[in-house]
């Protein structure tokens, strides 16, 4: 600290420049050049959406948000993520829990497999869950005697985004408990502590702010999916279209203000998420540092 | 609580970690597992503890099997190197942990479970630190904190895996003279683990050397260092100096001539002689003695080092002498070893 008095108190700071900085030229250069970039694809766009749907007024906005099919999409787009969401919590635990703390054989496999969702296009997802549960598929005609409706469907909407975003958690966690190592877990076993109980006092406070990214992040892709549940939901006004789908299909019938008025609440969505997970870090900056260190 | 380790045998995916192991630990002693990297001495502090289970053979505690018990039901202390502190809770609460987490039945009031933790955090020198976290204590206070919390639970045995290890060497000296502090007071029964012979020897009750998954020789700190049984724990422990001499009628002999040390009893033949840098006496006589001629010298705090080539074999030794005797390179110096081992291949 005063060490860093005396440089600047004299004022010769340009002439002894830090090896690590470039000159002002360059330095104006690129940081202009990244806003650019910054304002060109990720401010243009979203302020394009926000204006256009609110082109005609605030008035019709909301007109168009209380459409029934509009309203029905919002809800389905909600209760998909209410119930992918909490699956991909509890599977994205497992399997980063099996993959960190334990040693077996076909375990490099099993990090692939977990990573697959996100090699493939979610098309290929989607049609995949048509290949298993079409009325052409083996479990096709059984499920239709039992009269079980998959395809085009509840079901078969919530099946592919629980398939599409079931790495986020799981990714999120992994190599963190994999640095965070077994030692933790360990100490509380031979202080007495079940293997429950050092889940939930030991384990899972180690890993909760990656938890909760990961559940953010796996939160925005289960309400914003468009090519897998576009596949396995057969657009179905009012009934089987989410969200996104909903855009598109106001947007191909030229309702712009509608589909741009839907596509908001999206955008808001990711807004929201991006506002949550900065606050989070600024609150708990000093626990989630904690955490990640030893 | 005396615990006992019998033929214990460990394999990691086939590759032996421990052979045929037994050790006796008696109750209230400190004991110290002394070896190289990749000796087998962690894991077989973790199979007492529980965290590992043998392939073979058995651990008692007292009269007690204890080998198919869990790690919880054993009831041990277990201390580890990089510390493995809960990061997100209090000192305090860390200390209170094991007491917190028992079933109803067994667990002991909180007013009572917090006047122990603090008694315990006053005996590691810890007072008035209990509302800390983990990431706001240097690595020695945090060792502590870690010792308090592994006596909370009153465990049968204590056990520490290299507790030192990340601690810087100032430090590390003065934990080493508490723990022994610690352990008088309390009496645990307590086994560490570390690859400092310094640390085992200045520590300890009894030294367990241990080399490629086998036990090398159970002794005093003095036995070990005076008396070691192979030439291993030879080589492993302080300096030592090898030269290969012949044994004939009774004498140590290099290249034909008597070096003045005489082996009674010992069988003619070739064989390695050890002995310490400092265990030699200076000669001016030409005979009845190792001589040879000096490379290097280097002053190192209150001795002067040596390093001599002895020509007749081709190998060098290092002696310790007294700072004030002077020695010019390629000058020749005779000595004679008073106190040395002889081990043959």
């Amino acid at each position: 600290m005063a060490h860093d008095g005396t440089t600047s108190g004299t004022g010769n700071t340009e002439l002894v420049r830090v090896a690590t900085s470039e000159h002002r030229l360059a330095r104006y250069t690129l940081i202009g050049l990244a806003l650019c970039f910054v304002a060109l694809f990720l401010v243009l766009p979203l302020a394009a959406v926000f204006t256009e749907a609110l082109r005609n007024g605030p008035g019709e906005f909301f007109v168009v948000l209380t459409d029934p099919e509009t309203f029905s999409a919002i809800e389905l787009t909600l209760l998909v993520a209410v119930i992918a969401v909490p699956l991909n919590l509890v599977f994205g635990i497992a399997a980063a829990w099996a993959i960190a703390k334990f040693e077996f054989k076909g375990k490099a496999f099993l990090t692939t497999l977990i990573d697959l969702p996100f090699s493939v296009s979610p098309v290929i997802s989607g049609l995949v869950f048509v290949l298993l549960f079409g009325s052409h598929s083996l479990l096709g005609p059984w499920l239709q005697h039992h009269g079980i409706q998959i395809l085009f469907a509840v079901p078969g909407i919530v099946l592919a985004t629980v398939f599409v975003t079931f790495p986020f958690v799981a990714r999120e966690l992994i190599p963190l408990m994999q640095e965070q190592g077994t030692s933790d877990e360990e100490a509380a076993l031979s202080l007495g502590a079940s293997g429950w109980q050092t889940f939930w006092h030991v384990t899972l406070p180690n890993i909760k702010w990656g938890l909760l990214y990961g559940v953010l992040l796996c939160n925005a892709r289960a309400m914003g999916e468009f090519g897998a549940v576009s596949v396995v939901s057969g657009h179905i006004r009012g009934l089987t279209n989410t969200m996104p789908l909903q855009v598109e299909i106001l947007y191909n019938e030229y309702n712009f203000v509608a589909a741009f008025a839907v596509a908001t609440l999206l955008a808001l969505l990711a807004l929201v998420t991006l506002v949550l997970k900065s606050l989070l870090e600024m609150k708990y900056s000093e626990q989630i540092a904690a955490s990640r260190r030893h | 609580m005396e615990v006992r380790v019998q033929n214990i045998r460990k394999e990691f995916s086939r590759f032996p970690a421990l052979n045929d192991v037994s050790l006796d630990i008696r109750s209230g002693e400190l004991i110290a597992l002394l070896g190289p990297s990749g000796s087998g001495k962690t894991t077989l502090l973790r199979l007492i503890a529980g965290l590992e289970s043998p392939t073979e053979g058995t651990v008692y505690f007292g009269n007690e099997d204890a080998s198919r018990k869990t790690v919880q039901q054993r009831n041990i202390g277990f201390v580890f190197q990089h510390y493995a502190l809960f990061r997100h809770m209090t000192v305090l609460d860390n200390v209170s942990f094991g007491l917190t987490i028992r079933p109803a039945g067994r667990r002991p009031a909180k007013a009572e479970i917090r006047k122990r933790a603090l008694e315990l955090l006053d005996l590691v020198q810890l007072s008035g630190l209990e509302k800390r976290y983990p990431a706001q204590l240097s690595g020695g206070q945090r060792q502590r904190v870690a010792l308090a919390r592994a006596m909370a639970v009153e465990p049968n045995v204590l056990l520490l895996d290299e507790p030192f290890g990340a601690l810087d060497a100032q430090v590390r000296k003065e934990l080493r003279r508490w723990l022994r502090e610690i352990h008088d007071r309390t009496g645990h029964t307590t086994v560490f683990v570390t690859h400092d012979q310094d640390e085992a020897l200045e520590l300890a009750d009894r030294v367990v050397v241990m080399s490629k998954g086998q036990i090398e020789q159970i002794g005093t700190p003095d036995e070990i260092y005076d008396t070691p049984n192979s030439p291993f724990v030879f080589g492993f422990i302080g300096q030592s100096n090898i030269l290969p001499v012949r044994v004939e009628n009774g004498q140590l002999c290099i290249e034909g001539r008597s070096i003045g040390v005489s082996a009674l009893g010992e069988a003619d033949g070739p064989a390695q002689l050890y002995f310490r840098p400092h265990d030699i006496e200076l000669l001016d006589g030409p005979g009845g003695c190792i001589a040879g001629l000096v490379t290097v010298t280097r002053r190192v705090a209150g001795t002067r080092h040596v390093e001599l080539a002895i020509d007749a074999v081709n190998s060098r030794v290092e002696i310790e002498l007294p700072p004030e005797k002077v020695t010019s390179d390629h000058s020749r110096v005779a000595f004679r070893p008073t106190r040395w081992k002889l081990f043959r291949d």
